[in-house]
């Protein structure tokens, strides 16, 4: 018998692809994404009696698409003409043809860069992954209305300005896919560390951009950095159970516990990584999972090769020469032992919003022995924080440098 | 096929472009133009007066009411605009693309609301 808690999880594997297939045969993604949900009510209500039928994705597209005819047929006598011809086919397996393609299009369509990054994410997030707003919502920490809002107001967009529902041509991919991917690296980021509230992470939220990133890298395999972000994802991810102490403080990359890193994460991702890098086209996303790699392949913490992490956030700088590239060279920098230099570029950084700015520059004071000055950096580190979790762990951080000021 | 109104805008107060400037961008616009018209997507277009040649009407409890300079008082003024036919956003964004080059100003893109008889 099918529990609401399966259907859920067989929904939220099958919705993107439903909707993508609807989108094309209707050419409207409203009508797709509200026949698809009506599709999914119908489940929830049908299963648990009627036991889950054995192509549960076949199931939800046909019953998606008889509902989408309905609502036509009721909203239009023209539409009921031109529609007559499919309305016999109620149970039988659909004559859709479902086509990878189409979630291709879609996922494009969500990350049009004529849409706003919130908004490609909310709308990634719920016709991609399947996401009900409430869980989007509650994932990004804003209340359900105005994730309702931004979704329908996304939609809109979409709509009347004719967003086209269109993979790019060659020519156009390199301007388009950085933000495909991006979006599906901040959903990661935002569960990898969240923005606000009690936890560190999300790992609801991270599990869904890793889904969205196996995805990409299964409809298109030829991108390296498609792969590249796949990679980078694994091998963060793989030490998620060592980032946090049983009473859920946060423990530094270099005191982690090693053992409880995930070996299959690892061996994927370098896999993974191998394989793009062989492309020869490296991009900002292979750069940051082979800096990922050098950190998971690292036996223990004082075998990192930091002079090779340096070697390559030079390499990401060039391509990303963004203040916070800048900021993570420094700290590798000062991990080879040049703490002077590393500390003279970050105080030519203009990151002053940015608690881990004064995080960084508060270590490297106090390395230096300037522990006045390191206490002047966490706090303000501390007062710009937003994560419960990160600010207890820099209130320790602060704690142990003024017991070093005292003693 | 959907219409699109292009605009461009300017900032009121920037530093002016050198005559050799203007020059090139009236040759370069006059050149969009023709394209435009060309490949049959320009249903109209022009330059505009600056904003302080503007009449502002309106009807307040009946009676009609005119002032003198622009609506709005924005420091970012419409300079020109096209209206033009293209199949979907990403056309229109190319053109788009085209026509902030050729004005040096940022081109605002909008969907109109009507759609045309296909």
């Amino acid at each position: 018998m099918a529990g609401e808690a399966e259907i859920s999880e067989i929904f939220r594997a099958e919705s993107g692809r439903a909707v993508a297939t609807l989108a094309r045969r209707f050419g409207d993604l409203d009508i797709a994404e509200d026949a698809v949900q009506e599709a999914f009510v119908e489940a929830l209500r049908r299963w648990p009696g009627s036991g889950t039928p054995p192509s549960p994705a076949g199931w939800i597209i046909t019953t998606a698409k008889n509902r989408a005819i309905d609502r036509l047929r009721r909203e239009s006598q023209r539409a009921e003409k031109q529609e007559a011809g499919m309305l016999t086919l109620d149970d039988e397996p659909d004559e859709i043809e479902v086509v990878p393609d189409d979630q291709l299009r879609l996922i494009f369509t969500c990350c049009h860069p004529a849409l706003g990054v919130a908004s490609q994410i909310a709308l990634t997030l719920r016709l991609i992954a399947g996401l009900q707003t409430e869980e989007i919502a509650r994932a990004f920490v804003v209340p359900e209305t105005t994730m309702a809002q931004r979704l329908v107001r996304a939609k809109k967009k979409i709509k009347v300005a004719r967003i086209p529902y269109r993979i790019p041509g060659e020519a156009e991919l390199p301007n388009r896919l950085p933000s495909v991917l991006a979006v599906v690296y901040l959903i990661y980021n935002e569960g990898h560390t969240a923005t606000s509230g009690e936890d560190l992470g999300r790992p609801d939220v991270a599990r869904e951009a890793m889904r969205l990133s196996r995805l990409l890298a299964e409809l298109m395999p030829d991108e390296p950095e498609v792969i590249g972000l796949l990679a980078l994802l694994l091998l963060t991810e793989s030490r998620r159970e060592a980032r946090t102490r049983p009473d859920g403080e946060l423990i530094r990359l270099g005191e982690q516990d090693r053992t409880l890193w995930d070996r299959e994460l690892i061996e994927e991702g370098n896999a993974l990584l191998a394989v793009c890098l062989r492309r020869n086209r490296p991009g900002p996303y292979q750069l940051q999972a082979a800096i990922a790699a050098v950190h998971v392949n690292a036996a223990r913490a004082e075998d990192t090769d930091w002079q090779q992490i340096v070697r390559l956030y030079d390499r990401l700088y060039a391509l990303t020469p963004t203040p916070i590239v800048a900021l993570n060279r420094a700290i590798a920098l000062a991990e080879t032992g040049n703490v002077e230099d590393a500390l003279a570029t970050v105080d030519d950084l203009e990151l002053d919003g940015y608690h881990l700015y004064h995080a960084t520059r508060g270590h490297f004071l106090d390395l230096l022995g300037h522990t006045e000055e390191a206490d002047h950096a966490y706090a303000r580190a501390i007062e710009l924080t937003t994560n419960e979790t990160e600010r207890r762990h820099l209130q320790r951080l602060r704690e142990v440098t003024d017991r070093g000021r005292t003693a | 096929m959907s219409q699109y109104l292009l605009s461009v805008y300017y900032v009121d107060g920037e530093e002016p472009l050198s005559d050799d400037v203007v020059e090139q961008m009236y040759a370069d616009v006059d050149k969009l133009n023709n394209k435009m018209k060309e490949q049959g997507v320009m249903l109209f277009g022009g330059g505009l007066h600056t904003p302080d040649m503007a009449t502002v009407v309106r009807s307040e409890t009946g009676n009609i009411v005119m002032t003198d300079g622009p609506f709005p008082e924005a420091k970012e003024q419409i300079g020109g605009f096209w209206i033009i036919e293209a199949p979907d956003l990403d056309a229109a964004l190319d053109w788009a693309a085209q026509a902030t080059v050729a004005c040096r100003g940022p081109v605002e893109v909008r969907p109109f609301q009507d759609e045309p008889e296909a």
